[in-house]
């Protein structure tokens, strides 16, 4: 990893950060938090709650009709109403993001070892069999079997689990100091987000990177992230530990999700008749 | 709380679903998706089908449901063998056995209002005119917690949640004995999900109902279902009740997906 030059203050500086669309709907209203190098921040909220959004806008990618005011600082520099030259500068190197959807993520019509190179050339200046290398090497990282045999596939060709580390390949390639991740398991299956969870945990501890998880699910949250953020129709009701947060939440709209996940848990608590 | 299985005095009532030793074979496939399958659906005793994606789950459903045939092995409806072309045994069929999707956006007609979704059992069966099926339809809205003006609304005018009690007020409006249910709440936020868990809960208790479900969510599973089957691969690697095949599980298969379920700290 190669050191650079972080300026004083956290590296993820969000204040006042509001998304309206152009009729006038606010659908992010005055959200502020910060994230520190190396800091795992997890934002939790259910559907419409802005968490979606609110990754997008931290990366200059909200879509058409939709407009971010307030001010949103990554490694020193300002996202709101930057020129796209300056957030492509951005993007990959400060902060990469992984998705909920991985086969929407990836072309279709490009193989995997293809779609991990580009980042990775551009970044590392890389090419032929040395840039070929590095791709294996990234596609290891993730523990994925047959690094070789991936790289020549296209997205339909391998499962769901392989293409969300695919996706996380990617995103590591350029070392970013903040990964963005958006419900990046909620897609797979419980015993494939049960490994995913554990290599994102260890691959980012191993880099000192700093992690936003956006997730509908507490328990996920939880096993990933130091700090909470909730969200609720665009406004944050309460942030703090995530150990506070789900065993002694503050806000009515907290209690009633800890409450609604505990309650759905405990069926599971079965005492055993044998 | 998982449900208590009720005791069975001496002979065990026929089975409302019942598969022997079904396999699955989609056309142009080197391999089966489902390979001989066992189960019966006993009334009372709900049943889940428990796995991963490409496990054969929904496989199964469809052929519970008689929307698709096994290559091999039979299905019976109360002890007959299901015949898709027995137009009578049919009409039992579909009214003594319901269901609900995944999918509470594309399971419900964007271009019809929910007093005509709701309705159509009714009407398809032959059992109501449109104006007898309205009190049916009201009294079915009301029970899943619909408010009265619903019936004269549009799918897109309710949430995810909503849409799914409107699936729901639409497969228990013709009085089913057996629903069946793909992941019926795994489209939906935590607090909804609780919710329209609870409100299945109700169902079964008040009118007998017998669920079916196939759900990749086990802790939904503990809820609502006396009893489990656990698919991997298309086979059956367990069965039981749930108490037993989610508390003390026999296979590793299970032992992996239970241990897999995240946790919240306590």
């Amino acid at each position: 990893m190669t050191p650079r030059d972080t300026p004083p203050g956290p590296l993820l500086d969000v204040r006042g950060l509001t998304v309206r669309t152009d009729d006038g709907r606010t659908l992010v209203d005055d959200l502020s938090f910060t994230v520190g190098g190396g800091e795992r921040l997890g934002l939790i909220g259910e559907s419409g709650s802005g968490k979606s959004l609110t990754t997008l806008a931290l990366l200059g990618l909200l879509p058409d009709g939709m407009t971010a005011t307030g001010s949103v600082e990554l490694a020193g520099t300002q996202i709101v109403g930057a020129p796209e030259k300056r957030l492509t500068a951005v993007r990959g190197r400060d902060a990469a993001v992984v998705f909920q959807e991985p086969l929407t993520a990836l072309d279709p019509l490009m193989r995997m070892g293809r779609q991990i190179a580009e980042p990775l050339a551009r970044r590392t200046g890389l090419k032929g069999r040395d840039l070929r290398t590095a791709v294996t090497d990234a596609l290891v990282r993730v523990r994925l079997p047959e690094p070789d045999r991936i790289a020549h596939a296209f997205p339909h060709e391998i499962s769901g689990g392989q293409r969300q580390r695919v996706a996380l390949a990617m995103a590591l390639a350029c070392e970013p100091s903040l990964l963005i991740a958006d419900e990046p398991t909620t897609a797979l299956d419980v015993s494939v987000q049960a490994e995913m969870l554990d290599l994102l945990d260890t691959l980012v501890r191993e880099r000192e990177m700093a992690v936003l998880f956006v997730s509908h699910d507490l328990a996920v949250v939880a096993k990933v992230t130091d700090r909470v953020l909730v969200l609720k129709d665009g406004r944050a009701v309460e942030e703090g530990p995530v150990l506070d947060v789900v065993t002694a939440p503050k806000a009515g709209y907290t209690r009633a999700l800890v409450a609604g996940a505990r309650k759905l848990e405990s069926a599971l608590d079965l005492r055993s008749p044998r | 709380m998982t449900p208590e299985p009720k005791p069975t005095d001496g002979a065990r009532a026929t089975p409302v679903l019942e598969l022997a030793d079904v396999a699955v074979r989609y056309r142009g496939a080197a391999a089966d998706v489902v390979q001989g399958v066992s189960l019966a659906v006993e009334p009372g005793q709900s049943l889940a089908l428990v796995g991963e994606s490409g496990a054969g789950k929904t496989t199964l459903l469809r052929i519970l449901l008689g929307l698709a045939r096994p290559t091999a092995g039979t299905v019976r409806f109360d002890g007959e063998p299901l015949a898709p072309r027995d137009r009578r045994q049919m009409r039992r069929f579909r009214r003594g056995v319901q269901c609900v999707f995944q999918d509470p956006y594309s399971s419900l007609d964007p271009s019809r209002r929910v007093a005509a979704i709701v309705a159509e059992p009714l009407r398809s069966l032959g059992l109501d005119s449109r104006t007898t099926a309205a009190p049916k339809v009201a009294a079915a809205l009301e029970r899943v917690g619909l408010p009265a003006d619903a019936a004269s609304r549009y799918p897109h005018e309710f949430s995810g949640g909503q849409r799914q009690r409107i699936a729901i007020a639409r497969a228990i409006v013709c009085d089913p004995r057996v629903l069946l249910a793909d992941e019926p709440v795994s489209a939906l936020d935590v607090t909804t999900r609780v919710k329209v868990v609870d409100l299945l809960a109700e169902l079964k208790e008040e009118r007998r109902l017998t669920l079916v479900m196939v759900s990749h969510d086990l802790s939904v599973v503990a809820s609502l279902c006396e009893r489990t089957a656990v698919l991997e691969s298309g086979r059956l690697v367990e069965q039981g009740d749930t108490a037993q095949v989610l508390g003390d599980p026999a296979h590793p298969y299970t032992r992996r997906l239970i241990d897999s379920v995240p946790r919240l700290p306590v």
